[in-house]
């Protein structure tokens, strides 16, 4: 076994250095690792990973990871020019994650918070089925736990390689800030660099509050796709952190060196609504079957194959019309979910 | 149209039957002839009024919305609207809308709320608008804010997707109780030349791209996205728009005598559990961990040898540290 310093980060001399894309400085990793890896002679907030967002943000020793097991799976048998097992196996590698968001529960200057977090070296943090998951799962520890819930952002968006089952983590991770709105529960959002595509256009853009970091790319479309679009050069500082505090979609831009002092203020300033009794507020206002909707079965009703005249079951099914089980009926579909889980 | 296969595309399809089918369909939902909204809206609905603007910015004749009857029943309807020619297209923008399109949205489905309408929607879009004014009025927001509008909807919402079901712009008027879709529709999370652009690296790719995405009816209701397909008459909805929208009409009630007579919290409750349900990963032993796992090698020499710079308590950037080698190529959408 070749002697190697155990404690050089890199073998390679061009890894001991890191040239700042923003100001060309050539900056020591360590003393980058040091300063939170922002860039002691210009300021630019370098991406972190997830580990190091956990040491930035909550108090030592108070994180505890949650559901630290859930795995992608490639659903679709998706191949372009690798396939995705391959490309999720390179990540892996590469990150030490087993994907791109970590999520757990900790505290805050001593107030504790659900927290996840995304790690954009992990297929660029891309939002497949397991990132929805695990924010939808802290989303409800937050409202059943009654703490507040932060979600720091570093994603180009949805996971293209899960289809449209990724467009449905959209949904997926939205659903649950309804239910923290009705509950009374808080949630911040933290944009970092990249936010953007179909993450921004989630739970990221929802937040009660939401800070970002100095100078981070935050947008619904890749800039390209934009400047194609117009077939012009954008404007000056278009989808930065500043660009959306001036137009009005972002709270605040926080150094990162204020960042955890920030959220503890916040925090602290912005608490969970107190509860009576300990009964959550009931989420829904209460119109049932006796309403506009009362008669709505029965004036459907009856009337459908006289005035359609055809049957709407058997349309139902197959794809070309086609008899046979198909699809079964939405409320069949839901047990049956609900029986797998 | 042609169905001829290419067949230089073959050597990078995975597979060239499905890739030829998926492309079909793409062709299909994109046919310049395609029943849009508002050709099929008269044809289903009585009494549509259209109304107009999202009383903060402008209106976007790239979303429709207005209130209307369906058996007597008063339901508020919402579609994507393409055009059917060039000048019509450029007034409808594609079919792609601006924020205020989704804001309108929005704005009506609040009133629906408020009347206790059934919601009935139509998508038909290639996605939101990307460019710089969008972005300005905020796109994001706005699609995100209509997604969660819907998903805390009190009232029923069927969902129709009618053409394109283009990624995020199509699902901010796209959740639902019951998610039915044209046999020839197709749904993704981006646009088979997107996928194609980003994932190739080039605009040549999209067939491939299409059949990767299983963007097909078919695809949709194994993925669990979609419900119920409407079959389309003869060799597509082009060829016979009323027969199209008889079938619709019948589908659409069909959904929402399913969905009355439910009370709110169940609707709610169920709505709730379909979409926590849509996805696919895997339950690995692992639960949950409060302390890093190994450090590396350097971390732990470092710390028994007390080495400066090297802290003495695991951290979790131990375990995951960051790799300065960032790789633009993995994207998302």
């Amino acid at each position: 076994m070749p002697i190697k310093f155990p404690f050089s980060r890199r073998a390679a001399p061009s890894d001991a250095w890191t040239k700042c894309p923003s100001c060309d400085a050539q900056v020591f990793n360590k003393q980058l690792e040091r300063a939170q890896r922002v860039c002691p002679s210009c300021g630019h907030h370098f991406r972190m990973s997830v580990g190091e967002r956990i040491d930035l943000l909550l108090d030592p020793g108070s994180f505890e990871e949650r559901d630290a097991g859930i795995e992608s799976v490639d659903r679709l048998g998706f191949v372009d020019q690798r396939s995705y097992p391959d490309r999720l196996e390179a990540s892996r590698v590469k990150t030490g994650l087993r994907d791109a968001v970590v999520w757990g529960v900790g505290a805050i200057e001593g107030q504790r918070v659900a927290i996840g977090i995304f790690d954009f070296r992990f297929m660029g943090g891309s939002m497949g089925s397991v990132v929805g998951e695990k924010l939808a799962r802290c989303f409800e520890t937050a409202l059943a736990e009654r703490i507040p819930a932060i979600v720091v952002s570093a994603s180009g968006g949805a996971r293209m390689q899960e289809g449209t089952l990724s467009l449905m983590q959209l949904a997926k991770t939205t659903a649950p800030l309804v239910r923290l709105d009705a509950a009374g529960v808080p949630f911040f959002a933290v944009l970092t660099d990249p936010t953007t595509g179909g993450v921004l256009a989630s739970f990221a853009s929802l937040g009660d509050v939401i800070l970002a970091e100095p100078k981070a790319l935050i947008g619904f479309a890749g800039a390209r796709v934009a400047s194609d679009t117009v077939g012009e050069a954008l404007p000056e500082g278009f989808q930065t952190a500043e660009f959306l505090l001036a137009h009005g979609f972002v709270d605040a831009v926080v150094q990162r060196a204020e960042l955890r002092s920030s959220l503890a203020r916040l925090l602290s300033l912005l608490p969970v609504a107190a509860v009576d009794d300990g009964q959550p507020v009931e989420p829904e206002r209460g119109w049932g079957p006796i309403g506009a909707l009362s008669g709505l079965a029965e004036r459907l009703g009856g009337a459908v194959s006289e005035s359609i005249g055809i049957d709407v079951e058997a349309s139902g099914g197959g794809g070309n019309g086609s008899a046979g089980p198909g699809a079964p009926a939405p409320a069949e579909r839901e047990r049956e979910r609900d029986r797998d889980r | 149209m042609s169905d001829a296969p290419m067949l230089d595309q073959a050597a990078t399809a995975p597979d060239a039957a499905a890739a030829d089918e998926a492309w079909r369909r793409v062709q299909l939902a994109r046919h310049p002839e395609r029943p849009r909204t508002l050709d099929l809206v008269p044809l289903i609905f009585d009494g549509f009024y259209e109304l107009h603007g999202d009383r903060a910015f402008g209106d976007d004749p790239a979303l429709v919305a207005g209130p209307a009857r369906l058996q007597g029943v008063p339901v508020m309807v919402i579609g994507h609207q393409k055009g059917t020619d060039t000048e019509s297209n450029i007034l409808r923008n594609f079919g792609s809308p601006h924020p205020e399109g989704f804001r309108k949205a929005q704005r009506l489905m609040r009133l629906a709320d408020k009347l206790g309408m059934p919601v009935v929607t139509f998508l038909d879009t290639a996605g939101a608008f990307p460019g710089p004014a969008a972005e300005e009025r905020g796109q994001a927001e706005a699609i995100a804010s209509s997604i969660k509008l819907m998903t805390g909807l009190q009232v029923p919402i069927v969902v129709v997707v009618l053409g394109e079901g283009g990624s995020g712009g199509a699902l901010a008027i796209g959740v639902g109780d019951v998610v039915l879709t044209l046999e020839n529709a197709v749904y993704s999370v981006i646009s088979p030349e997107g996928a194609s652009s980003i994932l190739w690296r080039s605009r040549d790719e999209a067939r491939a791209a299409a059949a990767a995405m299983r963007m097909t009816a078919d695809d949709q209701i194994d993925l669990g996205v979609v419900d119920v397909i409407v079959a389309e008459p003869g060799d597509g909805a082009h060829t016979d728009h009323a027969a199209t929208a008889v079938a619709l009409k019948a589908a659409i009630i069909a959904a929402l005598r399913g969905l009355s007579g439910r009370e709110t919290s169940e609707l709610l409750a169920t709505r709730y559990a379909r979409l926590r349900g849509l996805g696919a990963y895997l339950e690995t032993g692992e639960g949950s961990r409060s302390r890093p796992g190994t450090p590396s090698l350097r971390r732990r020499i470092g710390r028994i040898l007390h080495l400066p710079g090297v802290p003495r308590r695991p951290r979790w950037s131990d375990i995951w540290p960051s790799d300065d080698a960032d790789d633009e190529s993995e994207r998302g959408a």
